[in-house]
């Protein structure tokens, strides 16, 4: 298909229509609203269903119900809209449901503001709702990966049947880019055992419920462990550009990271090892990424817009806190690219580069 | 980078399709574009504008911080973007409700296109935002004024919107800056 | 006199207190189903706390719900599963204070699904709170000396907010006696026939006795119902725009 000009918040929606889904629950709210617009249209044009719910509970809890009935179902929402759907994202995690579930984020605790930000990295990589649960989390950082990313989503929520968070932000969502759009692919509602459907005399019953009930607290919990190591051995994603001889190595996602591969060409031009390792999942973290690094770095430094630099931790974890790790966080505005070469170059004089 | 340009003017204007149109023309050749919108609040109150980025490799930040091509509709768009411009940049200014006598900077390139009169005398009100494109295709060098106007064309023809008087509009806004 | 059970009740003991409405209601669900023949088609969506023992005694295949949105996920679910009867098995508290907002929108957008409120007013599981539905004076762990509207807020009675809505049905039914037994069965029975039929959202509210939390005998139970809880909350039907009585 050739590439056509389209929105990011547009391109998401187009994408995950064609990889098969059919149901989309959601409420407005800026700059997530474009989704449900679309949907509003679209879905109907498709066949699907498309409801604008009376609150973000009721847009998760509806898509619960129709997860649950076998669909590929889709909601979206931003900063106080997104805290709304923690209830249904831990039910859905408890009760083994696939789900995609996108948030463009914007800045700012309480109403913040609409403006594009990165603040929700601890909400959506600790869980977000109550209890013992990670999400998979996948970080578009283009309109293309807006796209792809909602395409890939609906198989890996139905792979390890668990939701999947799409971490946008309102400058991915916002703008235009040339998109190549992949083609319509149908999803069978019946495809799955586990399906809520009318039970026939002689089947199996069917329960969607926590799964820990049927399995006691013993088994639940060797379940749980065995789940989440399986998809941080088998989900970690992620882009390494100039890593191999990097003396400072940036570490970001979304809208920052491109801004972090500008830095990289124009350090390279000066002659500073720059290198960049784009987070695809922000959970799994791609730790493996650090792994393969040598261990002569003069440090990380995280790029992000959240002004506590919520992705430190991480960083430390991934590299068993043997490197320092600096953050340059941004709020509002998109980072910039001569500010990460000053920060990197700081690193390197009190750390010293490769030897 | 090929070229950083806002378009700047009341809703109404066209001025979000004027940047889509140059983003459109930029993926016809291959070329990496980004456009992004005002949105949310800052959409209320009339007024709209939107930034295209053109380049030959990847686009880092869709913000334009540094203007290579303004295409102002309106007073509060020179007023607002006016100091964005590059030394050496080009401002369209659509001099129908620009203030004429106002002091525009010496260090850029300003050109003065009537286009709401235009507009008027090609029977076209909605081609304003075509006229201003014509007029940058006449005054800049990120596109030959023909590739554009076959551009503009193809963009409407896309959406199933033909209108032969647009070309008449971009051809009216190519010889207002050839003056 | 033939008596059967009907063939969607399990033999498993359901975990409900002596004297529960519950399980009355749970067998005119399974009775009905097996009469209209689609028995094979029933989701059931239950609510957590008392509800939700549901799940043990009857065969069909169900959901658990949070705690309130039993009536939005029964609605996601039947948007997708068209064929199927969806029922979405809320208690007062649920339909009525913490779920009311979806309860309100499911019937202006006349979801096609039956919710079946059973009404004891009070919060059962946790060990009998007031809810929306607890009478004036009625004592309760959370209204101990007795819910004074002055205080504690006024009731809800659902029948005179949903009756102004363009819904399939609405009835009010109570467990208390054999013949309200008998005409909350038919209630439930309309209130199915109408899914089947496609007219849109049905609710049907069953009073119902908890002795436990009622600080009553089952017998005492079932006169509170008939001599104070009806006082506030007339039985009948509501809005019926099934014509299936001619």
């Amino acid at each position: 298909m050739a590439k056509t000009l389209m929105k990011g918040n547009e391109a998401l929606a187009e994408s995950a229509l064609r990889a098969g889904c059919r149901f989309f629950s959601g409420y407005p709210i800026t700059p997530q609203t474009e989704i449900l617009e679309y949907m509003s249209w679209r879905m109907r044009e498709v066949g699907g269903e498309f409801v604008q719910t009376e609150s973000e509970v009721a847009g998760i809890n509806m898509l619960f119900g129709a997860s649950a009935a076998g669909a590929r179902a889709l909601t979206s929402s931003s900063g106080p809209g997104f805290s709304l759907k923690q209830e249904g994202i831990s039910y859905l995690c408890g009760t083994e449901l696939p789900a995609v579930i996108v948030d463009v984020m914007r800045i700012g605790s309480a109403l913040g503001n609409v403006f594009q930000g990165q603040g929700d990295y601890w909400q959506l990589t600790r869980g977000g709702g109550h209890g013992d649960y990670r999400t998979i989390v996948l970080a578009p950082a283009s309109v293309q990966e807006n796209a792809d990313m909602a395409y890939e989503a609906f198989d890996l929520a139905e792979k390890y049947t668990h939701p999947v968070l799409i971490a946008s932000d309102a400058a991915i969502g916002q703008m235009v880019e040339a998109v190549e759009l992949k083609d319509f692919h149908d999803h069978d509602i019946n495809k799955y055992d586990w399906v809520i459907k009318g039970r026939k005399e002689g089947e199996d019953k069917r329960i969607a419920e926590n799964v820990y009930y049927a399995m006691g607290a013993d088994e639940y919990k060797d379940f749980l462990l065995e789940k989440y190591k399986r998809i941080e051995d088998n989900e970690q994603k992620w882009e390494s550009v100039n890593t191999e001889d990097a003396e400072v190595v940036l570490v970001s996602y979304g809208i920052s990271s491109r801004v972090c591969k500008e830095a990289v060409k124009i350090a390279r031009k000066k002659g500073i090892k720059l290198g960049l390792i784009r987070l695809k999942t922000l959970w799994p973290f791609p730790k493996k990424a650090f792994d393969a690094l040598t261990s002569d770095i003069a440090g990380f430094l995280c790029v992000e817009m959240s002004i506590l630099g919520q992705m430190v931790d991480d960083v430390k974890l991934a590299t068993d806190n043997k490197f320092p790790v600096k953050c340059y966080s941004e709020f509002s505005n998109v980072p910039d690219p001569a500010i990460i070469i000053e920060r990197a170059e700081k690193m390197l004089l009190e750390n010293g580069g490769r030897k | 980078m090929i070229g950083e340009i806002v378009c700047s003017g009341f809703g109404g204007q066209g001025v979000l399709v004027a940047g889509m149109i140059l983003a459109y023309a930029g993926m016809g050749q291959d070329k990496y574009v980004t456009w992004f919108p005002s949105y949310g609040a800052e959409m209320r109150g009339g007024t709209a504008n939107c930034n295209v980025k053109i380049s030959e490799d990847e686009i880092a930040s869709p913000y334009v911080k540094e203007i290579d091509v303004l295409l102002a509709m309106n007073e509060t768009s020179v007023d607002k973007f006016e100091n964005q411009i590059k030394a050496g940049g080009v401002m369209v200014v659509n001099s129908s409700i620009v203030s004429p006598n106002r002091d525009f900077r010496s260090d850029i390139k300003v050109v003065k296109v009537p286009a709401n009169e235009i507009a008027r005398r090609e029977a076209n009100p909605k081609g304003l935002n075509i006229i201003m494109l014509g007029a940058m295709a006449g005054a800049t060098e990120i596109f030959e004024p023909d590739y554009l106007k076959s551009a503009v064309d193809k963009y409407f023809a896309d959406k199933g919107k033909v209108n032969p008087k647009n070309s008449l509009c971009f051809d009216a806004g190519i010889n207002s800056c050839i003056i | 006199m033939k008596y059967s059970i009907p063939k969607t009740i399990t033999n498993i003991e359901s975990g409900w207190c002596p004297g529960c409405g519950h399980g009355i209601v749970t067998r005119l669900l399974a009775e009905t189903t097996e009469e209209l023949g689609i028995s094979d088609k029933v989701i059931i969506v239950r609510d957590v706390a008392c509800g939700s023992m549901q799940s043990g005694v009857v065969t069909y295949n169900n959901i658990g719900a949070a705690h309130g949105r039993t009536i939005a996920v029964a609605a996601g679910a039947k948007r997708i599963r068209k064929e199927d009867i969806v029922i979405a098995n809320p208690g007062d508290g649920s339909a009525y204070s913490i779920g009311i907002e979806s309860t309100m929108h499911a019937a202006l957008r006349n979801e096609n699904i039956l919710a079946l409120v059973v009404n004891n007013s009070v919060f059962g599981m946790t060990g009998g709170q007031m809810s929306p539905t607890t009478l004036p004076g009625q004592k309760t762990t959370s209204s101990p000396y007795g819910r004074d509207t002055s205080y504690n807020g006024n009731l809800l009675d659902i029948m005179k907010v949903l009756n102004t809505f363009d819904i399939a049905y609405l009835a009010r039914g109570s467990v208390d006696s054999p013949s309200a037994v008998m005409k909350a069965k038919k209630y439930i029975k309309k209130a199915l026939m109408m899914q089947q039929d496609n007219k849109g959202f049905c609710l049907v509210e069953i009073l119902s006795p908890c002795p436990t939390n009622w600080g009553l005998s089952p017998e005492d139970s079932l006169k509170f119902i008939k001599e104070k809880q009806q006082e506030y909350f007339p039985l009948g039907e509501y809005v019926d725009k099934g014509g299936y009585d001619k």
